[in-house]
């Protein structure tokens, strides 16, 4: 017989999981409306992978280019997403996002200037016009802080390096959460009217990626498990830069910004491939798109010395190079020996970012379960098949503020939520049956294992014969994962913290394979080798799934009408 | 490179007690100690507990003490160290250590609790030039890796945590008290809660800071003369006494 497990428990209106840059600007307008808020993170405050973020944040202000506007932005997002964004959501971000820059300033960040002392905007792929507010390449760190620091002053609690492994319910409604500390391994039960999931993605399931150890999905995965359904999960973008050498930092994030900076990509034979594949944006041109060009100049005999594209800006002035790139210049120069002021990087492919997410409403980001809402890469819909780069920080805090105060206003009419303990007791149940086998497999080799099938069966380029073979080995990659065995103790042990992120990220590698299987044409990120055209029909329709009856169900849910407005917009493409 | 190994000697232990424990770790090209960390955790001690996140010195987690040095471990390339001895990793020796390599840092986040944030000046037009805004932008680089509070012999060595902010908080503060369009005064919480004048300007925090920033020169030095101008001028301590005011 188990004991009762042993727990702590924080009552809040507002309880949000993840502190990049969504979860905290949903903090912050949670307090704004008055409410308690608890955020809880995996990471130290201030760690989260929006720290990361290297080129921009992309908000149409006009500060150099006057004939920019929310209409040009809105039309670029939708082209770059093959158009099956959630329009109403590309229409919110495009207005919105200048407002929230502004605040960003307002709250202590310091872009880089024009000459006249205003924001200034940068290059950046598929967009029109220059439009990404940056700070050097750093502009992450910049958020973050400046986000954190904003939300320290006005107040919230905050629940560092604590992991949720569970959604706990008030009947149908989302009530609350079930986490443990990461040092002490001891348990926490947060109780709320309102629960905002900002975790971010799910790359850390490929080898070769961008992403940190934090990303594995775990948001989706909680939601899904309460109930809530995913969408458009198959479209994952590969980002076109990631370092190929040495092995240790393969797929460490070579910012979009040494092409908006005027960076050019040449494959070994020294000629400018982009020419070939989109001569009018050419460097420029959206992330699938170069994405291909260099895994196929790859795949075709014509790559680096170790296996990627040559990315060159040593043609600008040293001095500029590294007061516009400053990071990138350290990190050639300490992880790679090479010096970017005076000849090119070697970049590939790197899993970066995933399109899908919960399924939210656009206006509230409500997700299908009362009580439950979602905001930056955790949710889905804004970028359709592609994201545009400098659209992911807008993102974060156009619906970080939009859940923040959604949440904050379902909290001010919601009842205290009451949760049985019988959920409780099995999600402490689940969290140590690692500890008890006397055998099993360690956790680390089953997260090597699933990360070969996702790069190998589930990456840029797919074919149904690869993704039926993924789907079989999922299976059995889950089926280890119910064996693991952790050594050692509760104390701040990675093994046992691996083991949960594990279920998250099987959970969301089968939710992607089987949307990449269903959805049988390419459209951005989404290459089907056996179905290389886009198709009108599958415009029409995104794949919705949820769990049913303990397994997964997929459906194709049609997108309806655009209204005339934002169609009118569209054909105004030039 | 390919059959060759390291010995890495890393403490092993929690706030009781605790000993180095050695590992071999065969060797990669450009490989980093966090990438030799991470090896021992998929292939000899899956608990060996360590922080880490970005792996490209962005977000400043992987903080640890390499051959005595405080370093990021996922800037320390292994072909830096000398490899014919074994190579120690230990935590930061001036915080309590958790477990292994991870210690409780959760002191700076409450320093950072007493510095008043950015307060804009009233109807402030938000117009900046560039040339003020590189100044400020220097100390925002600051990825809070805490190397510089580790090696602050104000705290690592007399431990005056309640007396002092360190250099982390220095940076900040001079962050603020530079940003072009900031109205506040913090030179009372520099001098008393902050404690900068403990500071003798020995610079070792400079010389770990991963992001380059000139944290004497530029941070601390310019506080200081900001405080002393503010408390310690001669003129203004007479016109203090005879007005009598604070």
């Amino acid at each position: 017989m188990t004991p009762t497990p042993q727990y702590e428990t924080h009552e809040h209106d507002v309880l949000i999981i993840g502190a990049g840059g969504a979860g905290l600007r949903a903090a912050i307008e949670a307090l704004a409306q008055g409410a308690r808020v608890a955020v809880v993170c995996k990471s130290l405050l201030g760690k989260a992978h929006t720290v990361m973020a290297e080129g921009g944040l992309a908000a149409a202000m006009c500060n150099l280019d006057k004939a920019d506007g929310w209409r040009p932005h809105f039309r670029d997002t939708m082209n770059g997403g093959k158009r099956l964004n959630n329009w109403r959501m590309a229409q919110l971000h495009a207005q919105e996002a200048p407002g929230r820059v502004n605040e960003l300033e307002q709250w202590g960040a310091l872009f880089d200037r024009t000459a006249d002392g205003s924001i200034l905007q940068r290059a950046f792929g598929g967009h029109t016009y220059r439009r990404l507010c940056h700070v050097g390449d750093r502009t992450g760190l910049e958020m973050i802080r400046t986000l954190q620091d904003r939300g320290v002053q006005l107040g919230f609690d905050v629940f560092m390096e604590c992991t949720v492994t569970r959604l706990l319910k008030d009947g149908n409604r989302v009530a609350g959460a079930f986490a443990y500390y990461r040092d002490s391994g001891k348990f926490v039960v947060f109780k709320a009217k309102a629960v905002v999931i900002a975790t971010g993605g799910i790359g850390k399931s490929w080898r070769v990626t961008s992403n940190s150890w934090e990303c594995t999905g775990d948001g989706m995965a909680l939601a899904y498990d309460a109930g809530a359904e995913l969408l458009d999960m198959e479209f994952v973008q590969f980002h076109p830069t990631g370092m190929v050498w040495p092995p240790g930092v393969q797929g460490i994030l070579v910012t979009e910004a040494v092409r908006g900076e005027g960076g050019i990509l040449r494959n070994k034979n020294g000629e400018r491939f982009m020419e070939k594949y989109d001569p009018k944006r050419m460097e420029l041109s959206t992330r699938d798109v170069v994405a291909r060009s260099i895994y196929t100049e790859v795949k075709e005999g014509r790559g680096s010395p170790h296996g990627g594209a040559f990315l060159d800006i040593s043609h600008k002035p040293p001095e500029y190079v590294k007061r516009k790139l400053p990071s990138m210049y350290h990190q050639f120069k300490e992880l790679a020996d090479v010096d970017i002021t005076k000849g090119p990087m070697e970049v590939g492919p790197t899993c970066h970012y995933v399109m899908g997410g919960i399924r939210v409403d656009a206006e509230s980001t409500q997700a299908s379960l009362p009580g439950l809402f979602a905001a930056g890469e955790a949710a889905g819909g804004l970028h359709g098949a592609n994201r545009l780069g400098g659209n992911s920080l807008s993102d974060l805090l156009v619906f970080g503020r939009r859940a923040g105060l959604a949440a904050g206003q379902y909290a001010k009419t919601g009842t205290a939520p009451s949760i049985d303990a019988a959920q409780i007791e099995d999600a402490a149940r689940e969290a140590l049956a690692p500890f008890e086998r006397a055998t099993g497999e360690n956790p680390y080799s089953i997260h090597h294992d699933l990360q070969e099938v996702m790069q190998n069966l589930v990456g840029i380029f797919r074919a149904d014969q690869d993704l039926r073979k993924a789907l079989v080995e999922l299976d059995k990659l889950k089926d280890r994962a119910k064996k693991i065995r952790v050594e050692g103790t509760r104390t701040f042990n990675p093994g046992w913290h691996l083991f949960f992120d594990l279920q998250s990220m099987l959970t969301l590698s089968e939710a992607c394979t089987h949307a990449a299987l269903a959805r049988k044409e390419s459209r951005g990120a989404h290459s089907r080798l056996d179905f290389p055209k886009t198709e009108d029909e599958w415009g029409r329709k995104n794949l919705v799934i949820a769990k049913k009856g303990g397994a997964l169900s997929l459906v194709e849910v049609p997108r309806g009408e655009m209204p005339a407005e934002l169609q009118q917009i569209l054909a105004e493409d030039k | 490179m390919a059959d060759r190994t390291a010995t890495l000697r890393v403490f092993r232990g929690d706030r009781e007690s605790g000993k180095p424990v050695d590992y071999q770790v065969p060797l990669a090209p450009g490989m980093v100690v966090l990438d030799a960390i991470h090896s021992i955790q998929a292939h000899q001690s899956p608990d060996l507990a360590v922080r880490w996140n970005c792996k490209a010195a962005k977000c400043g987690s992987c903080s640890a003490e390499v051959n005595g040095r405080p370093r990021l471990m996922c800037k320390t390339r292994m072909d830096s160290l000398p490899l014919d001895q074994p190579i120690t990793v230990f935590p930061m020796k001036s915080f309590p250590v958790i477990k292994d390599l991870v210690t409780d840092v959760s002191w700076n986040y409450e320093v950072n609790k007493k510095i008043t944030p950015f307060t804009p000046r009233p109807n402030v037009e938000w117009k900046m030039d560039q040339a003020d805004v590189d100044r400020v932008q220097e100390f925002r680089k600051c990825i809070e890796c805490f190397l510089c509070q580790n090696v602050c012999h104000v705290l690592r060595e007399h431990d005056k945590k309640s007396e002092f902010g360190g250099p982390r908080f220095f940076v900040r503060s001079a962050g603020l008290e530079m940003h072009p369009l900031d109205g506040a005064n913090r030179l009372g919480a520099l001098r008393k809660e902050l404690g900068i004048g403990y500071c003798n300007i020995t610079k070792c925090c400079t010389e770990v800071c991963p992001e380059e920033i000139h944290i004497t020169d530029n941070a601390i030095i310019p506080l200081k003369e900001r405080v002393v101008d503010e408390f310690y001028d001669p003129l203004t301590m007479i016109v203090r006494k005879i007005f009598g005011a604070k």
